[in-house]
């Protein structure tokens, strides 16, 4: 069974090149631009790894972020924060928003899949390996 | 019959003999020969300016109109010189060892050194002795005018003109003798001396007169009492309450009369003089006294009927042919009159040079004796004090005599010589309960004091004083029948409805009554101030002291600048005397003494001897600076309580400043802190502005670097690549466009431009954004076409940035951009507006500011700093971009000036 992947970025270009690199390594991705409804295509996609953006057009990564970890059905949801305010303030706020990750950008692209592979919690599955 | 030149050779030769008397007197003074001119006898004879032309000419008058009761007159004084030697003994005492000066000074020094009680006796003290002057000039005027014209009843025409030579030939006399010096101890040697004399002839005189009319005309005693009891005379009643009355008022009148201060308190040299002149004195008066009824007796038998029994002492030897004894007489009066005015007027003058202009001189005119140090300086404005206070006396003697003139001239001139005189009586005896409560009562404040004599004189002036005017005088006929405003218990006859008694009694009653009592509940709903309680002391307990005031316990002036300041108003020689002197008790050498409380307190005495006591106290306070208080001290106390309160409000003030200055902090804190803030944002801003394409960059680069990849896609991430790669240096261009622009270190090309060019220009340019769309663009090109003197290019730039983002974000169906100039006086508008669905009010404040996009970043393609740009563009140029709402669309205004100058902008 493919693991699911939901990118929440507007930026086109970096959406298209994780789209890419996640694809390759087997994962099915679904990308969206807006932070104003992205809680309800998170909650209509459930997916396994959650790539958020923290600048998003509506509504901030960690408003998002805080939502859904309030809400009990996704609290547990594996969350890689990307940013591309490279400050050390900004991944102690991610982390504590309850980010499971954090990557700043710009990120390798080896980086970027491992730490995703890394969230995945069927990764330890066999049937995957 | 003696020629009236005669007379005036006689009058003159005489006041020449007092010249040299009184001229010889104070040489020998200088000389030391002070005991045989001080010694009891003249002192005695001194005190007989109580006998003034009123006892001389007036007695006999009164004696003819009612009989024994001029004796009163007489009584009064030797009552109080044979009876209250105690008293006498006691001003005389504080005289000295206060050095007052003055019967206002014993009062303002009792009382506190109150400069305001000073004042008010010397007020009560010169309009209570103006009709006094006045009858002594009508006597003067009368009795020349006997001589001139005769006798001759009703040949009055120029004794206006007689009375005015006497009273400016009195005035210069005055002047030249009395106040000739500003003498450290006010005592006038050869004043006193001149009086003596007078005493003498004036005694002289009326014996003379008195023995003639005895024992040439009457034959002896037994003719004298025979026509008493044939004439009406003997039939006067003597009402036992008048008699008391006129008696108490006489021996009070002795007391309190200035003049009577004069030789008994101030011209005393030894407080033994008093154990003579207590039997001597009455036995003048006695004698002054003896021929009195005679005289009025053998008058009224002899003269004709109507004539003016004021005269009779000259016009019986007249009438007989004695030409001589009438002119001895005329000399007699003359004596009485003038050794009265001459002293009167001294005193008064005293009075009105330490208490009125001396202070208001301290008070107002400028010079500071207060810097220390500056002994010349010092010694400069003191001789100006000395100046001035001896031209405040000459000018005091002269208005003094003129308002003796005046009265003379209002009131009429034909009123008896002795009720003009008991008006003046009456009204300084005022001053008697604040000088006996002052001398044996402690409790006596100087509130009580001012209440009690401003009552007094207020009672005196309305019951008697205005009316003396007349019945068209100063107080109206209706005031004077019914009482003001018709209010019947008003009336100035009849106080409070007691009508009947004798105007004199009684305002003697009501004046004195209310004066007692508001001096006596003043004195006890009122506490005393420190320096009265210790004046107060020093005056009731003097007998049992030999230090009296201690103002000096703090306190060290230079000697030096007190050494200054005694010379100018001591004199020279007297002061380095003094100072010497001094020094020389305290076993140093030279002139300057240390500077002692004794010392002080020695010198203040001496000092107020010559200008007063709280004259001199303020004086020596300004250069001491020490301690002790007087009416300029508490001035001083208040105005340094002044300055402590501006000092405290300067640190009130400073305190705000501080308090101002740490709000002002805090805010350039919180400024900072929001710059602070700002600053991270923007480096957090710009880090996410570069981070953004970098990431492409580098996940499509690393991408391409793997290989594999089809042609296409390979072409396609190249793209990408360089795109993001543009959009860095775009970004990176901008920043430092604004940073360029912001530092205002931009390189600006004004040169003359057509404005329509311009527009034209950027028209063309934002034309190819987005040249999908169709924009429908609206102009005035002729309003266009408008000369101006700016960077052309850097408008351009603002002009496609406005275009650009139109037709970026205008969202109408058929977009429209409208272009408007107007020019505005030196300036020119440009309007630049879309009919899309503008900018939201919120945003319209912050669309300026940099970072800001309104849309989402794939839309706007840039970074957000292009309107940022705009802005600083447009304020390099000296003009302005504002956001104009309402317009249906988005809408910008530029304004900027037709000549931008060409130095740069701040």
């Amino acid at each position: 069974m493919t693991r699911q992947v939901l990118l929440i970025e507007d930026e086109a270009n970096i959406a298209e090149a994780i789209r890419f690199v996640l694809t390759r390594d087997g994962w099915s991705v679904t990308t969206h631009a807006d932070g104003a409804d992205a809680l309800d295509r998170i909650r209509v996609l459930r997916p396994d790894v959650l790539v958020l953006d923290v600048m998003l057009p509506g509504r901030s990564g960690f408003e998002i972020l805080t939502d859904l970890r309030a809400d009990p059905d996704l609290a547990a949801l594996p969350v890689l924060v990307l940013t591309a305010r490279g400050q050390d303030r900004e991944r102690d706020a991610a982390l504590a928003a309850g980010a499971t990750r954090f990557l700043p950008k710009p990120f390798g692209n080896a980086d970027l899949v491992a730490t995703v592979r890394s969230l995945d919690p069927g990764a330890a599955d066999p049937e995957r390996a | 019959m003696v020629p009236f030149n005669l007379l005036v050779a006689v009058c003159l030769a005489y006041v020449c003999l007092l010249f040299l008397v009184a001229f010889a007197a104070e040489r020998g003074a200088r000389r030391g020969k002070v005991r045989w001119l001080r010694g009891p006898l003249v002192y005695t004879l001194s005190l007989s300016i109580y006998c003034t032309a009123w006892t001389f000419y007036g007695a006999v008058g009164y004696a003819a109109r009612s009989g024994l009761e001029f004796v009163t007159i007489y009584l009064g004084p030797t009552l109080v010189l044979v009876g209250w030697w105690g008293l006498l003994r006691k001003l005389v005492r504080i005289g000295r060892v206060h050095r007052i000066t003055s019967i206002a000074d014993l009062i303002s020094s009792r009382y506190g050194k109150s400069n305001l009680l000073g004042v008010l006796v010397t007020i009560i003290a010169v309009v209570a002795a103006t009709p006094y002057i006045a009858l002594q000039l009508q006597s003067v005027a009368l009795s020349v005018q006997v001589f001139a014209l005769g006798g001759l009843p009703g040949a009055r025409g120029d004794s206006h003109i007689t009375a005015l030579w006497v009273a400016m030939g009195l005035a210069v006399f005055t002047v030249l003798f009395g106040t000739r010096n500003l003498a450290a101890d006010e005592r006038h040697h050869g004043i006193v001396m001149a009086i003596a004399v007078e005493a003498v002839v004036k005694l002289v005189a009326l014996i003379s007169v008195g023995v003639f009319v005895v024992w040439g005309l009457a034959g002896g005693w037994g003719g004298v009492f025979d026509r008493l009891g044939q004439s009406t005379m003997a039939d006067w009643p003597l009402v036992p309450a008048r008699w008391a009355g006129l008696t108490f008022v006489a021996g009070a009148a002795v007391l309190t009369l200035p003049r009577m201060f004069q030789v008994l308190v101030v011209e005393n040299s030894d407080e033994t003089h008093l154990a003579t002149a207590a039997w001597a004195f009455p036995a003048y008066l006695f004698a002054m006294s003896l021929f009195v009824l005679p005289i009025a007796v053998v008058g009224l038998d002899m003269m004709p009927k109507g004539a003016n029994p004021d005269l009779f002492v000259l016009t019986l030897p007249l009438s007989q042919g004695a030409g001589g004894l009438a002119m001895l007489a005329f000399l007699g009066g003359f004596s009485s009159a003038t050794s009265m005015v001459i002293v009167a007027s001294i005193a008064l003058a005293t009075m009105v040079s330490n208490h009125i202009v001396a202070p208001l001189w301290l008070g107002l005119g400028a010079p500071k004796l207060k810097s220390r140090g500056q002994a010349g300086r010092i010694g400069a404005d003191a001789a100006d004090v000395r100046g001035v206070v001896l031209m405040a006396r000459r000018l005091s003697v002269l208005g003094i005599l003129a308002m003796g003139y005046a009265y003379y001239h209002l009131a009429g001139g034909g009123v008896a010589l002795s009720a003009i005189g008991l008006i003046s009586f009456v009204g300084v005896v005022q001053i008697l309960p604040a000088m006996l409560g002052g001398l044996f009562w402690r409790g006596a404040t100087a509130r009580g004091a001012a209440l009690g004599l401003v009552s007094g004189f207020a009672v005196w002036l309305y019951t008697l004083y205005l009316p003396s005017y007349g019945a068209a005088g100063l107080l109206s006929a209706s005031v004077i029948t019914d009482g003001p405003w018709g209010i019947g218990w008003l009336r100035p006859g009849a106080l409070f409805g007691v009508s009947g008694l004798d105007p004199l009694l009684h305002c003697v009653v009501w004046s004195l009554l209310l004066n007692t009592t508001a001096f006596l509940l003043g004195s006890l709903l009122s506490f005393p101030s420190p320096v009265e309680r210790m004046q107060g002391l020093a005056f009731v307990n003097v007998f049992e002291q030999n230090n009296p005031s201690a103002d000096w316990a703090r306190g060290g002036p230079e000697a030096e600048d007190l050494l200054a300041l005694s010379q100018g108003i001591l004199g020279a020689d007297a002061a380095q005397t003094f100072f010497h002197a001094e020094a020389a008790a305290q076993g140093k050498a030279g002139f300057l003494p240390d500077t002692t409380p004794r010392f002080l307190e020695a010198l203040e005495r001496r000092l107020a001897g010559a200008v007063g006591a709280a004259t001199a106290h303020a004086m020596l306070m300004q250069v001491a600076e020490g301690a002790g208080v007087s009416v300029q001290d508490l001035m001083a106390v208040a105005s340094e309580a002044q300055q402590i309160l501006e000092y405290s409000s300067r640190l009130e003030a400073q305190s705000e400043e501080l308090a101002r200055t740490a709000r002002a902090l805090g805010e350039a804190n919180e400024k900072l802190t929001q710059l602070s803030i700002q600053k991270d944002a923007f480096l957090s801003q710009i880090s996410h502005e570069l981070r953004t394409p970098m990431t492409s960059i580098r996940a499509f680069s690393e991408i391409l670097m793997e290989g594999g990849h089809a042609a296409a896609d390979q072409a396609r991430y190249a793209g990408i690549i360089h795109e993001e790669t543009a959009r860095l240096t775009r970004l990176l261009d901008d920043l430092l466009d604004l940073s360029v622009l912001e530092n205002r270190t931009a390189q600006l090309r004004i040169a003359p431009a057509n404005l329509h060019d311009l527009i034209e220009r950027a028209v063309q340019v934002a034309g190819t954004t987005r040249p999908d769309r169709r924009f429908l663009i609206r102009r005035d090109e002729a309003a266009e076409h408008v000369a101006i003197f700016t960077d052309a290019d850097r408008l351009v730039q603002v002009l496609i940035n406005l275009m650009s983002n139109a037709r970026k974000y205008c969202d109408a169906d058929r977009p429209e951009l409208r272009i408007q100039v107007r020019p505005r006086g030196q300036r020119v508008t440009i309007d630049i507006i879309d009919n899309g669905s503008g900018i939201p009010r919120k945003a319209q404040a912050i669309v300026f500011e940099k970072f800001v996009r309104l849309t989402d970043t794939a839309r706007a393609g840039g970074a957000g700093l292009g309107l940022a740009i705009c802005r600083e563009i447009m304020e390099n140029l000296g003009g302005t971009i504002v956001y104009l709402p309402g317009q249906g669309g988005a809408a910008f205004r530029l304004s900027l000036p037709l000549r931008r100058s060409l130095t740069v902008a701040a």
